[in-house]
């Protein structure tokens, strides 16, 4: 019994500074923010363009059908996604930078694990996602939108854009790895968001879609974020799917990406 | 035991055979340095000593760990500052060394003692609190250097120190790199390619041509391997490399080195 309970101990302090290593990743990447926050106040213009032009356009013609809500409350939650995943798309660009000094080669030769340094990154850049969720609300509620504001709702709309926030960052970090240089990440980055944000249920429901585009909605990530956000929500609005099958393949490609970047990640350093 | 035995050490790229079967040790608390042109297999060899970068064969052992299979172990007790900046310039200096003191696992009570006599060590203790971005160049190279020792490593690398640097910068870091030795016993590797720096910091020397070495020794010890009286560095390195100081290294290569001197600046 003793020797289990020391065994125990043990195996708790090699995780305790695993992730001890995890989350000084996350506090360095916050002081960085705290020193040069603009980047975040400019991304609040994208959301707002699509939530105020476009939202409010679209909200007069009632071209789309989205059931029992208006057309604004049915793309909030969508937009919101959207810029959780256009914020996070283009995270990997730092890591490019940070071999193109040398900061890369210091983590990368530091004994912490590379899923510990992955993961970290991959937490930090949902720092910038949630700030992006709170412009959101705010602009849902001053376009007249009446969000679900219990406690547990908001708690599962902020846990989707941490998870969503880490899915699409580490796939940018995986890019990165991959192209290593910032011309071909940027090209990359802007062939992919356009498609993913189009063959997604954001803008409009699965319903609207052609049958060829259907399935590829289906196996887009975004779509689950969307989904979870949108039930979460939005009083009255049910997903496609239950709540924990978005929560479900939210973790599951999210884990996936991260051990797939942990791989990659000492590419940074050759 | 020694903190660096290197046997045979190998590493090819397609057809390009960047180091070639380097043999060599290094003893407690020396400056070692390898002396060669860009393109002659310095960075590859401190890349793949510091576990970045597998051999294609050979082994070494590093502070009495095999690099190939303990590279974790190796990565937790050797020090690196590499060529290019590794400091990052968008936060403090201090939370440079933080990020660094964490992922090392200094433990939590020593931490911010260590982080400020690190500092102190290298003079940089009215600037901790400045962002980076505003340092010069030596001020950059000596906080990297706090950086690597940090966790008290008993072998540290470092891959061109002074590049890029001024003559009064450059002498700087050369005098808390020796203090270092002096003070904590720590084993230092560095290459180089400027004779003084060989010169006046290395107790031993390898000449690297084209990823072998060709020859080693003290300084003293070369010069008197000529024929020539009073030979100096150069005139060792004329001798056993051709004097091709200017060859080899691509634009890869250059480019970074370039890239670091106009960054230090």
């Amino acid at each position: 019994m003793a020797t289990r309970t020391s065994a125990g101990a043990a195996w708790g302090r090699v995780a305790y500074s695993h992730l001890d290593r995890t989350f000084a990743v996350v506090e360095y990447e916050v002081r960085k923010l705290q020193h040069d926050p603009s980047e975040l106040l400019l991304r609040a213009v994208q959301p707002a363009l699509w939530l105020v032009v476009f939202g409010e356009v679209l909200n007069q013609v009632h071209l789309i059908p989205t059931g029992g809500v208006s057309y604004i409350e049915f793309l909030a939650p969508g937009i919101l996604a959207q810029s959780v995943m256009f914020i996070a798309i283009f995270y990997g660009i730092a890591s490019i930078r940070e071999r193109e000094l040398g900061i890369a080669y210091k983590l990368i030769v530091s004994p912490a694990l590379r899923i510990s340094l992955v993961t970290g990154k991959a937490l930090s850049a949902s720092v910038r996602g949630l700030s992006q969720a709170i412009i959101v609300y705010l602009l849902a509620v001053g376009l007249g939108v009446h969000p679900n504001l219990s406690p547990l709702a908001i708690l599962g709309v902020l846990i989707a854009v941490v998870l969503g926030s880490m899915l699409f960052a580490t796939l940018s970090m995986i890019i990165a790895s991959l192209v290593k240089t910032q011309e071909r990440f940027l090209g990359i980055g802007q062939l992919m968001t356009m498609p993913l944000f189009f063959a997604s249920s954001a803008i409009y429901p699965l319903s609207l879609m052609p049958a060829w585009l259907r399935p590829i909605a289906l196996a887009n990530p975004l779509t689950y974020l969307v989904e979870a956000a949108r039930t979460l929500m939005i009083p009255g609005e049910v997903g496609l799917a239950p709540l924990w099958v978005d929560f479900s393949v939210l973790v599951g490609v999210t884990a996936l990406f991260l051990v797939v970047q942990s791989r990659l990640y000492p590419r940074m350093a050759q | 035991m020694e903190p660096l035995v290197a046997e045979a050490l190998t590493r090819r790229f397609g057809r390009l055979t960047a180091v070639d079967q380097l043999t060599f040790r290094v003893h407690d608390a020396e400056i070692y340095g390898m002396l060669g042109p860009n393109g002659a297999g310095k960075t590859t060899t401190i890349k793949m000593l510091t576990t970045l970068l597998p051999p294609t064969s050979g082994t070494a052992s590093v502070v009495g760990f095999d690099i190939a299979r303990q590279p974790g172990k190796v990565r937790a007790s050797i020090g690196y500052v590499p060529q290019m900046i590794s400091a990052d310039p968008q936060v403090t200096g201090y939370d440079n060394l933080r990020l660094f003191a964490r992922l090392y696992q200094v433990p939590r009570a020593e931490r911010e003692a260590r982080i400020a006599s690190a500092l102190a060590f290298m003079g940089l203790t009215n600037v901790g609190d400045a962002l980076v971005r505003t340092y010069s160049g030596g001020m950059i190279r000596r906080l990297e250097i706090a950086g690597a020792m940090l966790h008290r490593p008993k072998m540290l690398f470092m891959d061109e120190p002074t590049v890029g640097l001024d003559p009064l910068a450059r002498e700087a870091v050369w005098s808390q790199i020796e203090r270092l030795r002096k003070e904590q016993s720590t084993s230092i590797v560095i290459t180089t390619h400027y004779m003084e720096e060989a010169e006046r910091l290395c107790d031993r020397l390898a000449i690297m041509h084209r990823g072998s070495m060709v020859a080693e020794g003290s300084p003293a010890q070369l010069k008197a391997t000529l024929p020539t009286p009073n030979a100096t560095l150069d005139d060792v390195f004329a001798h056993y490399a051709g004097g091709e100081m200017e060859t080899g290294g691509g634009f890869r290569e250059t480019f970074r080195t370039r890239r670091t001197a106009i960054r230090l600046e």
